[in-house]
């Protein structure tokens, strides 16, 4: 397992989406936004009888997900979360993408308006490889998962796991759940303060409700 | 209501098709949006592979506005191919290995249902504008009781791209519980502003042309052919793109070397143009052609639902698969959007996909493998979710 930093929806094995699925109920409403090829969506259906929806930008994916039976609308979390009425799902997973978003706030609002919970996973930009990088080649970081130069990559608002703990008190949102994977993708079990996570998770995954 | 196979006659398709017909009497109830209740009405309709035991595997394909029920066999008057032959028959997305597909001809057409050129009893003379004004609904209304009569309950699946994709939207908000998996392709829940200006502009060229005599010139012999092929150039050029035109044809000249400084059709895109309307008034009647259009220019779906789309949909849990083209400006991607919109909105299960192509609103009817992918794909996650086993 490798932290995809790469184009989001880059297809690996992904332990996060084991973690994902962990904290669904079964037989809940999720929507995947940025769904790629579909196989969360697959993955949540199968294995907790999910009403699966998606929304993916490419066509080839969204085909895939069609093709799969899966109800998958082309268009991206930018433009296309606005026309969901509110609290239509339980869930609104938001995986390996904000970091492209062109406006990850707004993104994130949405989701906390349709969904009544939402789950965010983002690649840790504050890792301390990432750090080191800046810090000794005074260079944008490349790193294995991290393969693009900083020209060519499609992310485009990078933020470490402190930034987007704040952000999400600044929208009013409770993180019920935060889970840091370490470089081998495995959760960091421990219980351990913001500052170790930010420096020693590759990424994390947060489970979000609004603060009524 | 009664059945009968009609012999083939190009003569004279709309009173004596080369389809099955079925005669709907008053007794079935039918009562139009204009509010008349038509004496009797005849439905001329094909149908390809074969019903199942358990009446589960029904495919019906809503035709276009120039289209008819001929989706899949050579048409009796152009000898030419299915229309849709792309998408319905053997080993296509819509298999009829595995589907019984049935396409009837709309409420108005010239090609066997009843319309402005049928025969009227009640004054021995075709009905011309005396036929009541037709509707998407109308013609929805008169296709569930030619199902009625084929002993089908649901659906599988109704398909259909621009008029026949408002047909499709229409079955799914007025008969939820018939409609299995609906495919609108290239379509709008409304007729723009624009695009009704456009038919009022090839509803003038009918009858601006003489011959057309007030609707009434089957009784003189003679057609409105001039009219109606103008209105079928200016139709034709909003079902491609600018981008498809150039490639097409650009500024070639049309089997001369030089500009005769005439208004010869010099041009290639002349000269098609030119061919388009000639073949198409071979085959499709004038008066058809403005109620027709008339019809699709009443589409309003949400106007009967409080104004709002999603309302249509509350009661549906059919499967939605919503198709659009980049370059269909005539039912452009924003309408297929506000379809998606509303159907997200009544929490009804819906795919969408924008096909990238530079074919315009034509694209539905071409062989374009991404098309045939998504539809593929979205009848059979349908048909294994309904049950129906694969192809044989």
């Amino acid at each position: 397992m490798q932290v995809n930093l790469a184009a989001p929806g880059e297809k690996k094995a992904r332990l996060d989406h084991a973690l994902i699925t962990e904290m669904v109920k079964e037989g809940s409403r999720v929507l995947d936004v940025g769904c790629s090829d579909g196989a969360l969506l697959i993955l949540l259906r199968d294995s907790k009888k999910v009403d699966a929806r998606g929304i993916e930008l490419s066509q080839v994916g969204v085909n895939h997900c069609v093709a799969n039976g899966l109800s998958v609308i082309q268009g991206d979390a930018d433009s296309d979360l606005i026309d969901y009425p509110d609290d239509v799902f339980d869930y609104v997973i938001l995986s390996q993408t904000l970091q492209a978003t062109r406006r990850p706030k707004i993104v994130l609002e949405h989701m906390l308006r349709i969904g009544k919970k939402v789950v965010v996973s983002i690649p840790n930009f504050g890792h301390w490889k990432i750090r080191l990088q800046l810090l000794l080649r005074g260079r944008m970081p490349v790193t294995r998962g991290l393969s693009s130069q900083w020209y060519d990559t499609q992310n485009i608002h990078f933020c470490t796991i402190r930034d987007f703990v704040d952000l999400s008190k600044t929208l009013g949102a409770k993180i019920e759940t935060a889970v840091a994977l370490d470089q081998s993708g495995a959760p960091i079990r421990v219980k351990a303060p913001w500052w170790f996570w930010n420096l020693f998770g590759e990424q994390a995954i947060f489970l979000l409700t609004r603060k009524e | 209501m009664s059945s009968s196979a009609s012999a083939s006659s190009a003569g004279d398709e709309a009173n004596d098709p080369s389809s099955r017909v079925v005669t709907l009497e008053p007794e079935s109830g039918l009562s139009m949006e204009c509010g008349a209740r038509p004496a009797r009405i005849q439905v001329a309709y094909q149908t390809y592979g074969s019903l199942n035991a358990d009446r589960s595997n029904a495919v019906l394909i809503c035709h276009a506005l120039t289209g008819d029920q001929h989706v899949a066999n050579p048409h009796p008057i152009t000898r030419k191919t299915g229309w849709w032959e792309v998408m319905v028959g053997p080993g296509r997305p819509i298999d009829t290995n595995r589907f019984f597909v049935i396409c009837s001809n709309v409420l108005g057409g010239c090609m066997g249902t009843t319309g402005p050129a049928s025969f009227n009893a009640a004054t021995g003379r075709p009905f011309g504008l005396e036929m009541p004004v037709v509707t998407i609904k109308d013609m929805v209304k008169v296709q569930a009781l030619l199902v009625d009569h084929l002993g089908i309950e649901r659906l599988f699946c109704v398909a259909g791209g621009s008029m026949g994709g408002m047909q499709v939207l229409q079955w799914a908000a007025l008969f939820p519980k018939r409609v299995f998996s609906a495919l609108p392709i290239a379509t709008a829940a409304r007729h723009s502003s624009q695009n009704i200006a456009f038919h009022e502009v090839g509803r003038q060229a009918v009858m601006a042309d003489p011959n057309w005599r007030g609707g009434k010139y089957y009784e003189a012999g003679v057609r409105p052919e001039k009219g109606l092929a103008v209105a079928r150039m200016a139709a034709h050029i909003t079902y491609m793109s600018d981008d498809s035109l150039h490639r097409k044809f650009g500024r070639k000249l049309q089997g001369r070397e030089s500009p005769t400084f005439s208004f010869d059709a010099d041009f290639q895109i002349e000269s098609y143009l030119r061919h388009q309307g000639s073949t198409f008034v071979e085959r499709f009647d004038a008066n058809s052609y403005l109620y027709v259009t008339r019809a699709m220019d009443y589409f309003d779906l949400a106007a009967d639902y409080g104004g709002v789309l999603a309302n249509a949909f509350r009661q549906s849990k059919s499967r939605f698969c919503v198709v659009s083209f980049t370059s269909d400006w005539l039912f452009p991607t924003t309408e297929s959007r506000a379809i998606v919109h509303a159907l997200n909105a009544s929490g009804a299960s819906v795919s969408f996909v924008e096909i990238d192509t530079n074919k315009g609103h034509d694209a539905f009817l071409l062989d374009l493998p991404e098309l045939l992918a998504t539809t593929h794909g979205f009848i059979e996650a349908a048909a294994s979710a309904c049950g129906i086993p694969g192809a044989p």
